[in-house]
């Protein structure tokens, strides 16, 4: 009698619980869907420098769920990362890899810089001064009926080598990639 | 004349003691409170409760530090008084929260002050708990046996600072934006938890649509009742033990009691 007493005031209270946690867990397992977004033109973007583009990250957050990226075509001469679908141009993130403030790409010093800590990134991204751990982030793009379109984000290391999205801040050198695991909301692109 | 039951304690007039004067109306209305208190009384027992919390003794050398509890307190109360006028106000909608912040701050009477008065509130009631903090720290009042209060203290600013936190975001204007991206991204730099909590705050791996809505559940559902509960424990436990009188205040030696000893 007490086991069953016992066992109804389990079950009703997994009855709570259990929707209750799965509201606030559920968007932790959720996958962005994927989607592509036409940005322009191939002979839009040079070799030289960068142009800006604005995505939508987030459908349905109006203005806050647009991004800028930067964009350049692929220089063979300074690109040395293996050639494939999705590097016939660069698309880089402003979110600086300190702590996510919006980077700028400025013309002049051919560098990205950061307003919040004075992170500095060299013309490939790369890190070259302040507290950033890891290089901008890239977008996946392609080319698709004539016009260039930009993917899904993708986190780089030092070597620019392609790892499942990471927050800033978080390393992908050395051990890095297992203390900040990937997660099942977000992944690179399976194959690349 | 109105018949009123006797009051506990009140001493009844004797019998054949002439009045001396006849009862005026004050007489009447005292008389009547007194009987409607004690109706209450008898059936709550509220008055030993009212006892155990205001007739406290007081330690020797109390002073101005002891009132920053009741400072954090009243801030606290602030909050939420003008935390439920803005509620009315406000939408939670990644594409109206700052239309709304701005038909506060314009358009609603005395909105702007209301607006004001929470915002610079959480300053103040921050510097406030902190402030108490150091007060029990260097008084010395953590102590046995007191610990339980100090960790109830502890969990408070914590979750002070989780409401300071949350709040942030709510005017999604552009500073709101990105200090809580930059606040995210310091929790998600935690190893091996980190990207899943950053995940679980903004809903996803991007903010979107239901960070805010989820920031502002947390933010006036969840933490209010949570401090709320512990303030309760916290004062239960302040009046249970009573004040500590500050490190300077020595106790007097009894000098009978001091030839004993030896």
């Amino acid at each position: 009698m007490t086991g069953l007493a016992n066992g109804g005031g389990g079950i009703a209270i997994g009855m709570i619980a259990v929707p209750a946690l799965g509201f606030a867990l559920a968007p932790n397992l959720d996958k962005k869907p994927l989607a592509w977004e036409a940005v322009g033109t191939p002979e839009e973007f040079s070799q030289d420098t960068y142009v800006s583009r604005t995505i939508t990250l987030t459908p349905g957050a109006g203005e806050t769920g647009k991004s800028t990226v930067y964009m350049r075509a692929r220089n063979a001469e300074i690109d040395k990362e293996p050639v494939d679908d999705y590097n016939q141009f660069i698309a880089i993130s402003t979110r600086c890899m300190h702590l996510g403030c919006p980077v700028r790409y400025v013309d002049a010093s051919e560098r990205f810089i950061c307003p919040c800590h004075g992170g500095v990134y060299d013309f490939l991204g790369q890190v070259q001064g302040g507290p950033p751990v890891r290089p901008l982030d890239r977008f996946y793009t392609r080319i698709k009926d004539g016009l260039v379109e930009v993917g899904p984000r993708f986190s780089v290391n030092s070597e620019l080598k392609r790892f499942s999205p990471r927050d800033p801040a978080q390393d992908l050198d050395g051990i890095g990639q297992y203390l900040f695991p990937s997660r099942p909301t977000i992944r690179k692109l399976p194959g690349t | 004349m109105l018949k009123l039951p006797s009051v506990p304690g009140a001493t009844p007039p004797r019998p054949g003691t002439p009045a001396a004067e006849p009862k005026t109306k004050l007489d009447n209305a005292a008389e009547a409170a007194t009987a409607a208190l004690g109706w209450l009384d008898e059936r709550t027992a509220l008055s030993g409760t009212a006892r155990f919390v205001m007739f406290r003794k007081v330690p020797k050398g109390t002073n101005w530090f002891y009132t920053l509890g009741t400072s954090t307190m009243f801030a606290f109360m602030s909050q939420v008084i003008t935390g439920v006028i803005l509620a009315m106000f406000y939408d939670p909608s990644p594409n109206r929260a700052y239309e709304s912040m701005r038909y506060i701050n314009n358009d609603v009477w005395a909105g702007q002050f209301v607006h004001g008065m929470h915002r610079w509130g959480a300053t103040v009631m921050v510097i406030f708990i902190f402030l108490h903090m150091g007060r029990t720290f260097f008084f010395g009042a953590y102590k046995y046996p007191r610990e339980l209060n100090w960790v109830i203290g502890v969990l408070l600013v914590l979750l002070v600072m989780i409401m300071a936190f949350t709040g942030y975001l709510l005017p999604w204007d552009q500073r709101a934006y990105w200090a809580t991206a930059v606040g995210v991204n310091i929790f998600a730099s935690a190893p091996i938890a980190g990207p899943y909590l950053g995940d679980f705050l903004r809903a996803g791996p991007d903010f979107g649509a239901t960070t805010l809505s989820r920031f502002y559940s947390i933010h006036m559902l969840v933490l209010p009742g949570l401090i709320m509960g512990l303030i309760g424990a916290h004062l239960y436990l302040v009046i249970k033990h009573g004040t500590t009188a500050p490190p300077w205040v020595t106790a007097e030696l009894d000098e009978e009691l001091r030839s004993e000893e030896v």
